[in-house]
């Protein structure tokens, strides 16, 4: 049992972290150090203009997408190479923000489905920054069960019309194509009747409008469909095979490895031991501590959870379904972290501006933020499900929809 | 990286799971939980054939030579098991109080007879309630001999041998405190057995009339030995509880699977299914923590304070939630004496005091991150 890389795996970070060091934008270090939490907001700059930048840079070194095969762009690199670089690519990774569901999710559904020709247009130009895509899967009414989405696509000759409405969709407003599902049978069951397509997010009738949301940001869109042709070149998969494709899509954002999600922890370590209570230093009281204790070795499960699954990773083995534990603890923890943070200031735990006693509001904003941290990606009562289902081998959910015609299941509650 | 255990250690562990699946099933715990022996020999002898008495015991004292990490993967299999012998007393304390602190014939006195099975020994730290603190330590040594009373020991009943905490000192600090070794079958202590709540393991108190001891270490060393003793048998004791955790967690799992109602498999309802999937949280969390507190603790790292606290914690936290839940699960025949669930729920809330309580170990960390943020 150790923590050393491999006589190989030293060799390779070596060369990666001398890549790093000669190329990244050190300018933005502390700033990019500072943003923990949440998304990546630069004083100065856009982040996808940066990030596009470093992007570009890194598929020139070979370091963009690196797992993907080289005649897509990447540098066909295995999987504990990845997560090295990873490593070594550091705070930098965080300006790949806008690329993320493209490599993570619509690249490896392009590699998986598409032509030849497809692969050979659409990856090297998604690695390389080029080209930034979204995921247009979640509708309004149709989030944990996606499979009841209602955007029509309709044959018209060589063509699909589409019509619809999709929601929740991070990075639409700059966004060059979308991994679009639609329902182009609506008289088979649910999961029959959906088909894929890659679309080019600057056809006509496609418009974007971005949702403010319950934290008062505006991070993700609704995208709205009006008469939208895609050519039938651009489906991914058989017509009513969508749902399988989209499994592809959805595993791969279940299977990032090694990614450090935000826990609170080192955030609310930091605050009790500065903060000042009547009787003392917060971090003194028993109460607090016991707190913090249980918040630590959930944050130091995660991290050596994660340990594990490298591990497996450089022995050339699949990690074990560990690593599905990740956002679901992170996500309650965040929200519970945040409340207690705000518990201690007391009244002026009410106040959201830059108040010293608040330290800037960033619990505050931390509480407003993390309800999307248990829904987007998973709820999770989903995650629940599948690690109840994928892991321990429980039965799944008797379907009152399975065998029904999509178009004869009820649409209201009451 | 190669945050796993090696092949052989897993070999090992495989071993260990078959060798306790045959000699240590749920009616061989029943003869000790009902009370007709006060430990199981038979197991006793058996594991100290297989060699897991003395797997991290240096093989001139009698043991495999092994490591620590061997004993982890046993510990855990223990755990599982539900074993109804005194091996964390013996093996997580004593015989690691000796290998940190024994005089050369201390070692060749006590750690073969621990390898060989022929001697249990045991901690005798607690003096009524309270956790491990110097302050708590009234028991005095003076001239080589004890005088005090200790409660609860555990395993103290059957134990041949004890290593105690005295005071030597009146300074209020740390070094008032020193080791002694006792054979408690030499006279001067008077065991009582005391109920509690897991009988598999039991729990005794012993009164010391100027009872003959050595001293283990020097003297006003004892706090510091006694501090690594438990950080080590923290670390070990996860595991079992990791292992204990599993056992209920699948034990949940079998029942949710095989009991219908309403028409169903009672694993169908997502009331009962993500019960099981926060059951596996903390048991996973638990087991990657107690790996590192097996990394610290087989490369005598400095992150061993803080990795061993942690390790605690969490594996406390699982097993006591795994063992809650597995009787939640199972409903109404969960609260039987037959169903074997209320045997995990005993030893994960015994576990958690034994050797000191979640309250006082989750102070230990913060105080261990604290002055690791310091350095």
């Amino acid at each position: 049992m150790n923590f050393d890389d491999t006589p190989q795996e030293a060799a390779f970070r070596e060369t990666a972290r001398k890549w790093v060091e000669a190329n990244a934008p050190k300018e933005l270090h502390a700033e990019l150090s500072k943003s923990s939490l949440g998304r990546i907001r630069l004083a100065k700059q856009d982040i996808v203009d940066v990030g596009k930048a470093w992007q570009k840079k890194k598929a020139e070194g070979g370091w963009a997408c690196l797992h993907w095969p080289k005649e897509y762009g990447g540098r066909g690199a295995t999987p504990i190479e990845r997560v090295i670089w990873q490593q070594e690519e550091g705070v930098y990774g965080k300006l790949t923000q806008p690329f993320q569901i493209g490599e993570g999710m619509c690249g490896p559904t392009v590699m998986a489905f598409g032509s030849e020709d497809a692969k050979r247009r659409y990856l090297p130009k998604l690695a390389s920054g080029e080209e930034i895509w979204c995921q247009l899967f979640s509708e309004p009414s149709a989030g944990s069960d996606v499979a009841g989405l209602r955007t029509r696509a309709e044959k018209k000759g060589d063509s699909w019309v589409v019509n619809g409405q999709k929601i929740w969709t991070s990075g639409a407003h700059y966004s060059d194509y979308g991994l679009l599902i639609t329902r182009t049978d609506p008289n088979v069951p649910k999961h029959k009747g959906l088909t894929m397509f890659v679309l080019d997010m600057k056809s006509p009738g496609v418009e974007v409008r971005p949702i403010k949301q319950a934290n008062g940001m505006q991070e993700f869109n609704e995208v709205y469909f009006t008469d939208v042709v895609i050519p039938d070149s651009q489906r991914l998969g058989a017509v009513g095979e969508g749902w399988s494709v989209s499994l592809t899509t959805l595993m791969n954002e279940r299977m990032s490895i090694g990614a450090r999600l935000a826990t609170g922890v080192p955030e609310i370590f930091e605050f009790c031991s500065n903060l000042m209570l009547e009787d003392g230093l917060a971090i003194d009281d028993p109460a607090v501590r016991s707190k913090l204790a249980s918040w630590a070795v959930k944050a130091s499960g995660l991290k050596y959870t994660s340990y594990r699954a490298i591990s497996a990773l450089s022995k050339g083995e699949r990690p074990g379904p560990e690593n599905s534990i990740g956002k679901l603890v992170s996500g309650m923890m965040l929200q519970d972290i945040a409340t207690y943070a705000m518990d201690l200031q007391g009244a002026a735990g009410v106040l959201t501006g830059s108040d010293e006693e608040t330290v800037q509001g960033q619990f505050q904003q931390m509480l407003l933020s993390s309800p999307s941290m248990r829904i987007a990606g998973g709820t999770d009562e989903i995650l629940r499900n599948i690690i109840a289902e994928r892991v321990l081998g429980l039965p799944g959910d008797i379907r009152v929809d399975k065998d029904v015609p999509y178009n004869k299941i009820p649409t209201k509650g009451r | 990286m190669n945050f796993d255990f090696s092949d052989d250690q897993k070999q090992l562990r495989d071993q260990a799971r078959k060798f306790l699946t045959e000699k240590c099933s749920p009616k061989a715990v029943r003869v000790v939980l009902d009370g007709k022996a006060s430990y199981d020999k038979e197991l006793w002898k058996g594991l100290a054939e297989m060699g897991f008495l003395g797997v991290a015991i240096p093989e001139e004292f009698g043991g495999a030579g092994a490591g620590h990490l061997e004993l982890c993967v046993i510990a855990e299999e223990m755990g599982r098991a539900n074993a109804p012998v005194p091996f964390s007393s013996t093996v997580y304390l004593a015989a690691e109080a000796l290998l940190i602190a024994g005089s050369d014939a201390q070692k060749k006195k006590w750690l073969p007879a621990i390898a060989s099975g022929e001697a249990i020994g045991t901690l005798a730290l607690f003096e009524g309630k309270g956790n491990p603190s110097p302050k708590n330590v009234k028991l005095a040594a003076s001239n080589g001999a004890l005088n005090g009373v200790k409660k609860p020991v555990a395993d103290g009943a059957i134990a041949n041998f004890a290593v105690v905490a005295a005071r030597t000192g009146s300074s209020g600090r740390e070094n008032d405190i020193s080791l002694f070794l006792v054979d408690l079958r030499a006279g001067g202590a008077e065991v009582k057995s005391l109920t509690n709540l897991d009988p598999t393991r039991g729990q005794a108190e012993i009164t010391f009339k100027d009872c003959k001891a050595e001293p283990l270490g020097g003297i006003g060393e004892g706090w510091s030995i006694l501090t690594q003793v438990l950080d080590r048998a923290a670390v070990l004791c996860a595991f079992e509880q990791v292992g204990g955790a599993d056992r209920a967690l699948e034990m949940g799992r079998d029942y949710a699977l095989d009991r219908i109602a309403f028409g169903r498999q009672i694993g169908s309802f997502q009331a009962v299914k993500h019960m099981l999937a926060d059951m596996y949280v903390s048991a996973t969390l638990a087991r990657s923590n107690s790996y590192y507190g097996a990394w610290a603790l087989s490369t005598s790292a400095a992150e061993l304070p803080e990795a061993a606290a942690a390790a605690r914690i969490s594996a406390t936290q699982a097993f006591q939630h795994c063992a809650k839940n597995n009787i939640q699960v199972h409903g109404g025949m969960g609260f039987t004496w037959e169903f074997d669930c209320h045997m995990y729920y005993r030893r994960a809330n015994a576990m958690a005091l034994g050797l000191g309580s979640l309250t006082y170990w989750e102070d230990q960390l913060i105080d261990r991150m604290r002055k690791k943020n310091a350095a």
